[in-house]
């Protein structure tokens, strides 16, 4: 018996094995062994308020050129969505997983065994694609949901206000309850956190109008 | 026929999952099993505990793949009570 428990690495399951089954119930507790939800809910805020600025800013590029296609607006900030949401995917797994592997070989040396079969494992290897998948959809989500006045407008919906005025309110929105949520989540008051994000929001608008 | 009923384990774990989370992941084993941790000494990054054991029938294989599997590793079995049936 004592030899199953000491048994040699070669003969263990490999680790991609245990990786498939992983359980919800086992992902909490790798949730919780590698403190992710706290670096998820940052991400999560950090790069949706990249993705919202970025694209209110493109939109605000738009709005002081005048005379574009609503199709080449459409089109424009699709493409700048997917870039951020491929930059957020990419950017995030790969230092996510350096950082992960040296922290497992680290815990590895001071155990002075192999952790192969354990949640730090299971861990190591999948944390940094949900990570990189919050860093990435968040964006992407985010700048969906500001172009879609845009969508409307160009399935023939007719909107109270102009499309493009409407998604900037849209952006200026959703980065208001990001910051009101930042707000929250630091434990300051809400009101104030929301209202200095859009202060940054209104100042790149400003920004962008004078240089337009 | 013989039951383990309890053990006594010297067990060397990394800081995470904290004590509570590593005793009641063995404790889920059973139906029956009372875990009691003793952490031992604690340095940087792991704990050295003693982890006691009961129950009316102890499924030790299960319990030293829980062990394994929340990243910790058996040293030595200090103790085993292991009462014979009849069945």
């Amino acid at each position: 018996m004592l030899s199953r428990w000491l048994a040699p690495l070669s003969s263990r399951k490999p680790i991609t094995r245990s990786f498939i089954m992983v359980t919800l119930q086992q992902l909490k507790t790798l949730l919780a062994i590698s403190h992710s939800e706290e670096i998820m809910r940052r991400y999560f805020v950090v790069n949706g308020f990249d993705g919202a600025l970025a694209i209110l800013g493109l939109m605000m590029g738009f709005y002081v050129s005048e005379q574009v296609e609503l199709a080449v607006v459409i089109t424009s900030c699709l493409a700048t969505a997917l870039a951020l949401g491929m930059s957020g995917i990419s950017s995030a797994y790969i230092s996510e997983a350096a950082e992960r592997r040296r922290a497992l070989m680290k815990l590895e040396e001071a155990m002075v065994t192999s952790l192969d079969e354990s949640h730090h494992a299971r861990a190591a290897m999948l944390i940094p694609w949900l990570v990189a998948l919050v860093n990435g959809m968040a964006p992407l989500i985010f700048a969906l949901i500001i172009i879609s006045p845009l969508w409307m407008a160009r399935s023939g919906l007719v909107l109270p206000v102009d499309a493009l005025p409407m998604a900037m309110g849209v952006a200026i929105s959703i980065i208001f309850l990001l910051g009101a949520f930042l707000g929250r989540v630091g434990g300051t008051f809400w009101l104030w956190s929301g209202l200095r994000s859009i202060a940054v929001a209104l100042l790149t608008v400003g920004l962008i109008y004078l240089i337009g | 026929m013989s039951r383990v009923q309890r053990v006594i384990l010297d067990v060397l774990k990394p800081h995470q999952p904290n004590v509570l989370d590593f005793a009641r992941a063995i404790a889920a084993i059973g139906d029956d099993y009372r875990v009691d941790v003793r952490v031992i000494e604690v340095d940087e990054n792991t704990e050295t505990l003693q982890v006691e054991i009961e129950g009316s029938d102890i499924d030790f294989e299960a319990v030293n793949v829980a062990i394994s599997e929340n990243g910790a590793s058996l040293h030595s079995i200090d103790v085993v009570s292991v009462a014979s049936t009849t069945e």
